[in-house]
């Protein structure tokens, strides 16, 4: 167990100095990150029409404030829940043979996987924090009230797993590479699929029912959606703990997934390939 | 003691037939043809603890799957196989910890980090005491002559470098089996033999158990006492690296300095001229008529010296590849014209 720790840790450490070798790269990245909300502070505008002479009220239970505070927590959201080319990095691995290295060794690849991840994020993390305060900062005004300390405690428990559920997504669509070799135009799909089911594009209440209650059945939601509308305070605190329940139901069930694809599929890559 | 038991151990992939043309692309959308190939068929050795052992076959003869089977990547069709008494495609970490598998063309370390990154994560990963891994360090770093190098990203290195670093990677946990494919392609000459030297002098300190796969004759030449043959799927010959030569060699080589120009103008009757720069000419002579030969070409010419010797191992390896080619072949026109005729 103990010796478990120290060769994740070093895992850890190992994929954080890597990651530092392409600095310049990740800060470029980082910054025109923030970029597409300037976009979206002008598109509500006109839709709220707060430009005008009779604005909107509120849209569906949000107003204009509300709204881009919105986005500006989605991209919080994101900014754990989204794994860039993880996916695709396992699909690599099948296809060009480098996933020998984890059946050769006494190493677990998802667990290998998972901290080197969690490596990049605190990577990524260390670079942007940065940024995020001045974006934050200079948009203070959209952020009208502070929520209490409950949610506030739920809201960073919903981002950790908001991790945990895009990690175990997105390993299992690469897994699916020991059946596909090629997955990248389900990652496409995939991407697609998930700008607008995890709330990325509009908040999930804005789609018309039934289809916003359907969405809000699928894990989706908690990569974007779910920590900001924790934190503008939409549900209420019953709400809270039993969707953060469910929440911990879908990663049990995605990690199973996980572990059931990857003894499948190094099974089969064992009988196939090689 | 035995390392390495392998017994009728088989391996057969389904292979996706694509005919030429568009047409066929399109028809692969619904209806694909498979083809069975037989990588590794009816194989059976016994490797002993601390031997070590070469695999010599051309491109697809089947010796990198057989490293593959003994890694447990991958699972056999039908046979057994253990290493170290355990069953290799189990995966057991128990097995995992005692062996290496080094690919030749395949990267195990982290290409933006230096050698050293990759090392300590094998530390970790192999459960390597402290002190014993600055110690390995220490020997294998002076011993490769890349001590200076481990520091520097693995992507700045030459292949060489690489290739010695990916050797130590490999070797830190000690492995009682150590598994090569291919461990010398693309290197330069001076890098070869480093390895080769490298790999001698650990081989014989640790006594490891090593199969070795490679083309390069000089490789095996220089590491190995036996030798195994392979060649579609199957073991043609299993035994010391000596016997090849008496086995599959007829001919020896016949180095003859002839005196000024007293010599033959034609050598027909003797043996086929290879080399001929008179007043020194290379034979190449049937093995058993040596003896004739000489007191025949000694009887009628001054001869000044004179030279036997072995054809290069390389090249009789090569006619036995060739050779069970053509067999083959004749076999499956023998087989499809037996076909055709009952059609």
């Amino acid at each position: 167990m103990i010796a478990n720790l120290r060769t994740n840790w070093i895992i850890l450490k190992t994929s954080v100095e890597e990651r530092l070798v392409y600095r310049g790269d990740f800060i470029f990245a980082t910054l025109v990150r923030f970029l597409p909300i300037v976009t979206q502070i002008f598109l509500w505008g006109a839709i709220y029409g707060i430009y005008t002479s009779s604005p909107v009220g509120s849209i569906k239970g949000y107003n204009y404030k509300e709204m881009v505070a919105y986005y500006l927590l989605v991209m919080v959201g994101r900014a754990f829940s989204s794994m860039p080319g993880l996916s695709n990095g396992i699909a690599n691995d099948v296809r060009d043979g480098t996933i020998k290295k984890y059946l050769v060794q006494p190493i677990d690849m998802l667990g290998y996987l998972f901290w080197a991840r969690v490596a990049h994020k605190l990577v990524y993390y260390l670079v942007a924090i940065g940024p995020f305060i001045l974006v934050f900062y200079l948009c203070r005004e959209y952020f009208t009230s502070l929520p209490d300390a409950f949610t506030i405690t739920a809201c960073i428990l919903s981002l950790l797993m908001a991790f945990l559920v895009g990690f175990l997504i997105e390993s299992l669509i690469g897994l699916i590479a020991f059946w596909f070799l090629e997955v990248s135009s389900l990652i496409f799909i995939y991407m697609m699929l998930n700008y607008f089911l995890s709330g990325h594009m509009i908040p999930l209440d804005l789609f018309p029912e039934p289809l916003s209650y359907w969405m809000q059945l699928l894990p989706f939601k908690y990569l974007a959606y779910f920590p900001g509308a924790v934190f503008l305070g939409k549900y209420t605190n019953e709400e809270l703990i039993f969707e953060l329940a469910i929440e911990v139901v879908w990663i049990a069930v995605l990690f199973a997934l996980n572990r059931i694809a990857f003894h499948r599929g190094t099974k089969r890559y064992s009988a196939f390939g090689g | 003691m035995n390392a390495i038991v392998v017994k009728n151990l088989e391996k057969t992939y389904k292979v996706y037939q694509k005919n030429e043309g568009v047409f066929a692309s399109v028809k692969g959308l619904w209806r694909r043809d498979y083809k069975t190939v037989h990588a590794v068929s009816d194989v059976s050795f016994t490797i002993g603890q601390g031997e070590i052992v070469a695999f010599l076959g051309p491109n697809g003869a089947g010796k990198t799957t057989t490293l593959k089977l003994l890694s447990g990547l991958i699972f056999p069709s039908a046979g057994s196989a253990t290493v170290l008494g355990h069953v290799p495609w189990k995966r057991e970490n128990e097995y995992r910890r005692r062996f290496s598998l080094v690919m030749g063309q395949k990267n195990q370390l982290w290409w933006d980090l230096p050698a050293q990154e990759s090392f300590r994560l094998h530390k970790e990963i192999y459960r390597i005491d402290p002190q014993e891994y600055t110690r390995r360090i220490d020997e294998l770093t002076s011993l490769l002559e890349v001590r200076h190098l481990i520091g520097q990203p693995v992507r700045e290195l030459s292949l060489g470098e690489r290739m010695r670093m990916e050797l130590i990677a490999a070797l830190l946990h000690r492995p009682d089996v150590l598994l090569l494919d291919e461990p010398t392609i693309g290197l330069d000459v001076v890098s070869q033999r480093r390895v080769q030297e490298f790999l001698k002098y650990y081989q014989i300190e640790q006594k490891t158990t090593v199969v070795l796969t490679s083309h390069y004759m000089k490789d095996v030449e220089a590491l190995c006492k036996r030798a195994v043959i392979i060649n579609q799927g199957s073991i043609k010959h299993d035994g010391p690296l000596s016997d090849i030569l008496d086995r599959f060699s007829n001919y020896k080589i016949m180095d003859v300095q002839f005196d000024g120009d007293d010599m033959p103008r034609d050598f027909s009757q003797w043996g086929e001229v290879i080399e001929n720069e008179a007043p020194r000419v290379k034979l190449k002579v049937p093995r058993n008529k040596i003896p004739e030969i000489l007191s025949s070409l000694l009887s009628k010419y001054r001869i000044l010296d004179v030279g036997v010797q072995e054809r290069p191992l390389e090249e009789v390896i090569a006619e036995v590849f060739t050779e069970h080619k053509k067999e083959s072949d004749h076999a499956r026109d023998a087989k499809s014209e037996l076909q055709s005729t009952t059609d």
